[in-house]
């Protein structure tokens, strides 16, 4: 280990990590805002709704993100006529803002199966009185089904973002200039694989354990009328079990 | 654009196909020996045992699967041909590409299959072993023919889950220059310019397996729970 490159280079990690925060942020929210209504179609009674949400989720959980990330970068190219007559050639021209479409269509569909998942284990019960209470669709929506899902889903909601950060080092193939890329740019250049290497696992398991801490923060507040799972322990204790799980 | 035109690039992408599944299936066996340690490793009572078994699943866990296999493929078969050039001077040991994809590969979703396993492990009713034990088995007869037996069962569905993620994951070995599914898609639509063509047939390539690999464990888990009596609601 070549302690005085890694310093050296740190600046540029930051950088790097920083790009790896902001694919992340941007992608979870809009991913979630994707899946919740793709995870209520999947449950509709209706099988318009339903038979197009089970296809999505199908194809994008069944093809490697790698795969789909070439397929929008790569392979749009070949229409590129048609999408410069449409006008939206700007939009898939740019490596970063095709990573974040492939990113936000991805973790959609797998962060849908959770909610749908969720949304199925509200307790028939809580429906009922809703129905009883004169509820309309909407409202129970808001009111009962979404806020329970949130609360059931939000562990395995944890686990997908910690992958889906994970996942954005794979937008590195598409040359953007990530954690990963920003490592390997450097290691290429002093062929120094296992400091830049380490360094950058050791980062990403920050950045991970980051993520659960944050989240475990919004899960005590989501079960802030439940007595805390884990007991008296702090945050960090949990966040850190969680990881080494 | 006709999907099923492969402009004579159809065997190079069936051969690609076989590597795929060659890689998946060989690091899934692989997986199952590693899970099968980190299970053995984090249910034994020895303190260093156990370090190292959750030091194992909360590395691979916390570090992306690209950056693993990058520093694993590129890394360790360096650092081993350093230590037996140093220790056996003027001998050179070659690693097979492919090989090394394998074990590297196995070794990420050992750690994933550490918790199938431990779960499984934990799931078998503990009578079992005790009845086992009082008529005088001794301690390794009742692992491989009282709790080993019985754990596969609930084993089965978590290794379905992982055999899916690991599937997809061996489109990455195209990154370190294996000659895959995704690899000779690749090449052919540059060759054509119909890059999206052919990434459409790997995806659907990949589609198909997960398909596939769906009924069959959907097949294994209902033969796994013949013996098992259906509650009724």
């Amino acid at each position: 280990m070549d302690f005085e490159l890694i310093a050296k280079s740190f600046p540029a990690l930051m950088t790097g990590a920083g790009m790896t925060l902001l694919l992340t942020i941007i992608s979870a929210p809009l991913g979630l805002a994707l899946a919740l209504p793709l995870a209520i179609a999947r449950l509709s009674k209706r099988s318009w709704l339903r038979r197009p949400a089970h296809a999505f989720i199908y194809v994008f959980r069944g093809t490697p993100l790698l795969i789909q990330l070439y397929l929008v970068y790569f392979g749009l190219g070949q229409f590129h006529d048609t999408l410069k007559a449409w006008g939206i050639w700007w939009f898939f021209r740019d490596e970063l803002y095709c990573a974040l479409f492939v990113l936000v269509l991805n973790t959609g569909a797998y962060s849908a199966e959770i909610f749908r998942g969720a949304i199925a284990g509200v307790p028939a019960g809580h429906i009922e009185a809703a129905l009883a209470a004169g509820m309309s669709w909407f409202t129970r929506l808001r009111r009962i089904i979404l806020p329970s899902a949130f609360r059931i889903a939000w562990p395995a909601y944890t686990n997908e973002v910690v992958f889906l950060m994970q996942a954005t080092s794979l937008v590195s193939l598409l040359t953007v200039t990530e954690l990963f890329r920003s490592a390997k740019i450097i290691a290429v250049r002093t062929f120094d694989i296992y400091s830049m290497y380490i360094t950058v696992g050791l980062i990403y398991l920050v950045i991970s354990y980051g993520i659960i801490l944050a989240f475990g923060m919004v899960e005590k507040h989501l079960m802030r009328h439940t007595r805390q799972p884990g007991g008296k322990k702090s945050l960090h204790q949990r966040a850190f079990a969680v990881l080494t799980r | 654009m006709n999907l099923f035109d492969f402009a004579g690039y159809g065997d190079e992408i069936w051969r690609g196909v076989m590597l795929t599944l060659g890689v998946g299936g060989g690091a899934l066996v692989v997986a199952v020996l590693f899970g099968l340690l980190g299970a053995a490793g984090k249910l034994s009572n020895h303190w260093m045992t156990q370090k190292l078994a959750f030091l194992y699943t909360t590395l691979v866990r916390g570090i992306p699967e690209l950056v693993l296999i990058i520093v694993l493929y590129y890394g360790v078969p360096t650092l081993v041909q350093n230590l037996v050039r140093l220790s056996v001077p003027g001998y050179r040991l070659d690693f097979n590409p492919v090989v090394t994809a394998v074990v590297v590969i196995g070794l990420i979703y050992g750690a994933f299959m550490t918790e199938v396993f431990r779960g499984a492990f934990l799931a078998v009713p503990g009578g079992q072993m005790e009845a086992a034990r009082a008529f005088g088995m001794s301690r390794f007869k009742t692992f491989w023919r009282i709790h080993m037996p019985q754990m596969w069962r609930f084993a089965l569905p978590g290794i379905g889950n992982v055999w899916m993620v690991l599937i997809k994951a061996t489109a990455l070995v195209s990154v370190i220059g294996l000659k895959d599914t995704l690899y000779w898609s690749g090449k052919a639509g540059e060759a054509l310019h119909e890059p999206f063509k052919f990434l459409l047939i790997a995806a659907m390539i990949f589609l198909g397996i997960t398909f596939v690999s769906e009924q069959l464990f959907r097949y294994a888990e209902s033969r796994a729970q013949r013996g098992v009596e259906k509650v009724r609601h």
